[in-house]
């Protein structure tokens, strides 16, 4: 597979302070991939180095194989996670000039502001000014300026921040049908439990540092810490405490933590041994959410939790 | 270029179209008129209170009547003055005016009296005064035996014609110097004003961009440099196409107002004309001004004062882009970012009104050298004729300073829109324009 993008040793300072320290990852051609990171990591400040906003003190970044040049930002949509349009302007002229300061023709604006808008029940918005429309709507337009021009990589910062329930589904959807199209999509966020359910893969930003970057269920494998989770009817037998080693213990379930190398056939019929009687038992692979908290906890942090 | 082409057409037309631009272009003129109206209104305003004086002419200066003026009428009585205080309420009149003999001929001090209940008005003070000194001159030319005529002749009446040395220097009459002064301060002042108004609206068009975060949106479709020019050059169409539109409805409106009032707009000015002028006729003085302006070489002075005029916008423009860009939401915390070029433009203002005094002096012509005070100070010479090599070099300046300020502001414009809440001092500025 190859590579859409490929950041090379990136390093971006302002003034005295770090904000892309040496990052290095690739986003394979046509994935959704997650850049995550807590607040102030440096993901918007890597973003705005791949959509030509700023330029690398030191690296390289590749688009499509080649180095950034001016006619990139054409094959790129960049959502900001600081949404905005101009308030007075009309929704169908407002598409048309994003779209055409993309590249588009007047005519393909036209009829790409037209599709999408239809497509989204908003064509009767055409010539309402944008701040009459509520956040939502606002939103929706916000994306379609994203996508007008079909960008070959689309970035998206924070896309569901203040979205209700219903249009985080609609813009879901469409997410995941211009996946299915082909486009490469960054998805930048700190909420992991989005990421888990959209993404293909994913690189961990921390301080500036990219600190963790693979495939979805290779870096849960990875992570994981060999516990198994274990519910049971009736009480556990006494000799089980002696024989496995608990590390939480709930109501009807226990949590079992394994030696490296152990896997569900090798403790199964351990377990079965005690004469516990199984209602489940499966490995607990952490999710992303854990081993976000496990890397980017500072060395303090670990040090205060072992007291 | 076709990305600046759009950002040009957007930056015009949403303002252009904007309800708020056609009430400001519309009514300005309007504003204007009504303006002229109310001011020549004003000056014409004569008091309707009707004031009757009873004059007690002890003296006997005004032995020739005494003249009434609109609303102010005179008596002369002989009733005595205690009488007359003691039933003044039973009489019709506002105030008594008693006025002693003239104890000496070469006295110049004159004190008289004028009894009354109300204060003594700024309008009608002076008026008491006119007369007195009247009728006294009256009595001391007769007494004293004096030629009317011969008096007259004291009075030397001066007017200094400017003549040619070699014959291509254009020096025009008297009248040209006074008419060059008003033209040179009408275009300062038309320069002063736009600056203001449409930097400022570059730096507040800047702002919301930053504030409405659009800017983000845009900066990863345009680079911020043709961004930035884009929005100055399409504010600056906005103020042509307005200055255009008042050039044609100001004149209008005026012709309109005369036409519906019927007062003349040159008598209120002619009322601080200079004396030699005071005495001609109107009309031969509005033909005079009128052969005098035709005279100006205006081939020269207007395509000079639009390039001074595009020059000094596009100098401050830039200035203003660049202060916007590094404000916050707040615009009151950002006020103090103005001033740097908020005082120039005034400075130059000010230098402009000596300048128009003596164009050719020291501090005038320096400053139209100085590319932040030429715009403004340059124009008002024009009329004067400066030398060719002056204008040149001013030119040259002007537009070397041009291209380095946009260039400058463009490098503060393009860090200063993407950061946020953060107070931003000069200091700072300047460094962002040596970043990588």
């Amino acid at each position: 597979m190859t590579n859409i993008l490929e950041i090379k040793n990136v390093t971006k300072r302002y003034g005295n302070k770090i904000a892309v320290d040496h990052v290095s990852l690739s986003v394979p051609q046509g994935c959704i991939f997650g850049l995550l990171g807590p607040n102030g990591a440096g993901k918007t400040s890597l973003i705005r180095m791949i959509t030509t906003i700023t330029r690398p003190d030191t690296g390289q970044i590749l688009l499509g194989g080649e180095a950034l040049h001016g006619n990139h930002p054409r094959q790129i949509g960049y959502l900001p996670e600081e949404r905005g349009l101009y308030k007075k302007m009309k929704v169908g002229e407002h598409l048309m000039y994003l779209g055409q300061l993309k590249g588009l023709s007047r005519k393909t604006a036209d009829a790409a502001a037209r599709r999408w808008l239809e497509k989204l029940d908003l064509l009767d918005r055409w010539d309402h000014a944008v701040e009459t429309l509520s956040k939502g709507l606002q939103q929706q337009i916000q994306f379609i300026a994203t996508v007008i021009h079909e960008p070959r990589l689309l970035i998206l910062d924070e896309p569901f921040s203040g979205l209700d329930p219903v249009n985080t589904n609609r813009l879901k959807a469409e997410i995941r049908l211009l996946h299915e199209q082909g486009v490469s999509i960054i998805f930048s966020t700190h909420r992991m439990e989005q990421v888990e359910e959209i993404c293909e893969y994913i690189a961990l930003i921390n301080v500036g540092k990219n600190v963790l970057q693979g495939e979805v269920n290779e870096v849960r494998e990875r992570y994981k810490q060999h516990h198994f989770q274990l519910s049971y009817r009736g009480d556990l037998p006494d000799s089980f405490a002696d024989q496995f080693q608990i590390v939480a213990n709930g109501r009807q379930t226990v949590t079992l933590a394994g030696k490296a190398g152990d896997n569900a056939n090798v403790l199964l019929p351990q377990i079965l041994g005690t004469g516990v009687q199984i209602q489940a038992f499966a490995e607990v692979l952490p999710s992303l959410n854990d081993i976000f908290i496990q890397v980017v906890r500072t060395p303090q942090e670990a040090a205060l939790e072992k007291i | 270029m076709q990305q600046l082409k759009l950002i040009i057409s957007r930056e015009y037309w949403t303002r252009v179209r904007r309800k708020s631009f056609l009430v400001a272009t519309l009514v300005t003129p309007l504003a204007f008129g009504i303006f002229v109206v109310v001011v020549n209104y004003i000056l014409q305003y004569k008091s309707a209170e009707t004031v009757r004086i009873a004059v007690i002419d002890e003296g006997g200066i005004f032995a020739g009547g005494i003249a009434d003026e609109d609303n102010i009428y005179f008596k002369l009585i002989t009733t005595d003055l205690d009488s007359l205080k003691t039933n003044f309420a039973d009489f019709d009149y506002d105030g008594i005016l008693v006025t002693p003999a003239l104890g000496d001929l070469n006295q110049v001090r004159y004190n008289a009296k004028y009894y009354t209940n109300e204060k003594l008005t700024l309008a009608l003070e002076p008026i008491l005064a006119d007369r007195l000194r009247t009728a006294l001159r009256k009595q001391k030319i007769a007494q004293l035996n004096l030629d009317e005529r011969s008096l007259k002749a004291l009075d030397s009446q001066i007017d200094i014609e400017p003549a040619p040395i070699s014959p291509e220097s254009m020096v025009g009459t008297p009248l040209a110097g006074r008419i060059a002064a008003v033209i040179g301060m009408v275009m300062a002042f038309f320069m002063y004003t736009t600056v203001f108004i449409y930097g400022m609206m570059v730096m507040r068009s800047v702002m919301e961009e930053k504030t409405s975060r659009i800017v983000e949106v845009m900066i990863s479709s345009v680079r911020p440099f043709p961004l930035m020019l884009g929005k100055i050059i399409g504010v600056g169409l906005v103020g042509l196409t307005q200055v255009l539109a008042w050039a044609i409805l100001v004149p209008l409106m005026l012709i309109g107002v005369n036409l519906l009032f019927g007062f003349q707009m040159d008598s209120s000015s002619l009322a601080d004309a200079p004396p030699e002028l005071a005495g001609m006729d109107t009309e031969l003085l509005v033909a005079q001004v009128m052969t005098e302006l035709g005279s100006f070489n205006w081939w020269l002075i207007l395509p000079l004062f639009l390039l001074y005029f595009l020059g000094g916008y596009f100098m401050y423009a830039a200035l203003f882009a660049a202060v916007g860009s590094a404000m916050g939401d707040d615009l009151g915390e950002g006020q103090s970012l103005t001033i740097p070029i908020t005082i120039p433009v005034i400075l130059a203002f000010y230098i402009t009104i000596a300048a128009i005094q003596s164009p050719n002096s020291g501090l005038a012509v320096w400053a139209s050298f100085f590319p932040l005070f030429s715009p403004i100070v340059m124009p008002s010479r024009l009329p004067f004729d400066p030398p060719w090599w002056q204008i040149t070099i001013s030119l040259l300046l002007l537009l070397g300073t041009c291209v380095g300020l946009i260039w400058l502001s463009g490098r503060i414009y393009r860090v200063g829109i993407l950061l946020y809440g953060k107070k931003v001092t000069l200091w700072e500025m300047g460094k962002w324009i040596f970043r990588k």
